[in-house]
């Protein structure tokens, strides 16, 4: 369903990773989860060319894009098979709740405005936020900025949401709100690849959890597997640090 | 003392010229933005070759003085290019007008882009849509809001730099001034009442242009 073999991204001279594959069947969800600085992010912005991998294939459904060779027009094709939710939401300032979901629709999939206006309205609705359909993001929280965020990713009927980080910049107190929209998503099998430091939800929502560290891709498996008995001295390290504090069974 | 009678006498004659004055101003500020969003997304997309050509031009524009340009069009251009020797005044100004203001409208549309967070191009691009569609329908429209202040500032001066127009024989505001001026010999007189008459014109856009901020910042209050 989605594939991804031996891509390899680097920053000048730099590697961020090397040789990187990674697999999903359809209607999968996968947390990538790994100290900061790893290359999850860049991993997850290469899956859509934001940014550009050097070297390997990425196969989403039937299109499979060779790295070193990708035209305008695959990378186009790309992306209109994936989805992308930002840690900074990146909503359109200029566009209303409704008009940020409804743009891809229109500019991208050429609906008529009116279907993608009805469209964006039962996406609003699913979202929790029917009432603000007018609203610009300048007036919405940052919890409802990001579910407007998921909203637009929806929106765009891709195979696989990426989601980067969803709930980071949010203050605490949003950010249950928006991991409830994504386990809503998850239990409509929407496949899903999310990068996020939120164990619980890993350990809730994923169907696999891959731990990357140093640019590769150092342990994966199911998360009770991984969280309760992790094979790597890499994964038992990181698992302490981070489940230390909030004192949560240690591995 | 003033000789009020003469001017108020004068204000009607003045003010018949007013629309040329305007009317240059609007037709040279219509295509000085288009010039000027043309030029501002050349800059920041890198086109290449055309970048360096968008350079060469706002650097002369900006380089060089507003009279010297229009004199060069005028009086300059028409030795080397045959067909502008019959290019009248009003047209050689709008000319002017226009390439000179499109130079720095280019700057200040351009900073107005570039200060747009990454994101929204990020997401545009993530949901597919097109570098053309993106520039059209995301980032110009937040760019105008950002630089609108900015550009009724450059048609303000615009406005003022009509008066240039004069200096190749349009007889238009200013024109109109010297001519009565230098018939009554009440230069006082004259020159005040026009200084006045552009200043209301230019406090009257000033008004409009608050107007326009408010209307345009509506989608960015908290």
């Amino acid at each position: 369903m989605i594939t991804l073999e031996s891509v390899s991204k680097r920053f000048g001279q730099q590697p961020v990773f090397t040789d990187v594959d990674l697999h999903l069947e359809q209607g999968e969800i996968i947390v990538i989860i790994g100290p900061s600085g790893t290359g999850k992010s860049t991993l997850l912005r290469c899956i859509n060319f934001l940014e550009r991998p050097e070297a390997g294939h990425i196969t989403v459904g039937d299109l499979r894009v060779d790295a070193r060779r990708a035209s305008r027009a695959d990378i186009l094709a790309l992306r209109r098979r994936t989805a992308f939710v930002f840690q900074n939401y990146g909503l359109f300032a200029n566009k209303t709740a409704l008009e940020n979901i409804s743009e891809g629709m229109i500019v991208v999939d050429k609906l008529p405005k009116a279907q993608a206006h009805a469209r964006a309205r039962e996406i609003l609705e699913r979202i929790g936020l029917a009432d603000k359909a007018d609203a610009y993001p300048a007036s919405l929280s940052g919890g409802q900025q990001q579910r407007v965020g998921i909203g637009r990713a929806m929106a765009a009927n891709a195979d696989v949401i990426l989601f980067d980080e969803p709930t980071s910049s949010l203050d605490p107190q949003w950010v249950e709100e928006v991991l409830s929209l994504m386990k809503q998503l998850a239990a409509e099998q929407q496949t899903m690849i999310v990068v996020t430091h939120e164990m619980q939800f890993a350990r809730d929502v994923a169907d696999r959890v891959v731990f990357m560290d140093e640019g590769q891709i150092v342990e994966q498996g199911p998360p009770e597997a991984l969280f309760t008995n992790p094979q790597d001295e890499r994964t038992r390290r990181f698992l302490r640090k981070i489940l230390a504090p909030t004192g949560q069974a240690l591995p | 003392m003033l000789n009020v009678e003469y001017m108020w006498d004068l204000l009607p004659v003045l003010l018949s010229y007013l629309p040329l004055t305007l009317q240059m101003a609007s037709i040279a500020m219509v295509f000085a933005l288009i010039i000027a969003c043309l030029l501002a997304v050349i800059r920041v997309s890198r086109v290449p070759v055309l970048n360096g050509a968008a350079l060469l031009f706002i650097s002369f524009f900006r380089g060089t003085p507003l009279l010297v340009q229009l004199f060069l069009f005028y009086y300059g251009l028409p030795q080397l290019i045959n067909a502008l020797i019959s290019i009248n005044g009003v047209t050689a100004a709008v000319l002017g007008l226009t390439l000179h203001f499109s130079a720095y409208m280019a700057e200040s549309i351009r900073a107005a882009i570039v200060g747009i967070d990454r994101s929204q191009t990020e997401a545009a691009l993530s949901i597919g849509m097109t570098q053309s569609q993106l520039m059209r329908r995301i980032i110009l429209p937040q760019a105008t809001r950002v630089a609108t202040p900015t550009l009724m500032n450059y048609f303000i001066d615009m406005i003022k730099a009509t008066s240039l127009a004069f200096t190749l024989g349009v007889t238009e505001m200013m024109g109109a001034t010297q001519k009565e001026a230098s018939g009554s010999f009440l230069y006082l007189e004259a020159f005040l009442l026009v200084a006045i008459i552009y200043w209301v014109v230019v406090e009257a856009l000033s008004w409009g242009q608050r107007r326009l901020e408010t209307y345009l910042n509506k989608a960015y209050q908290r």
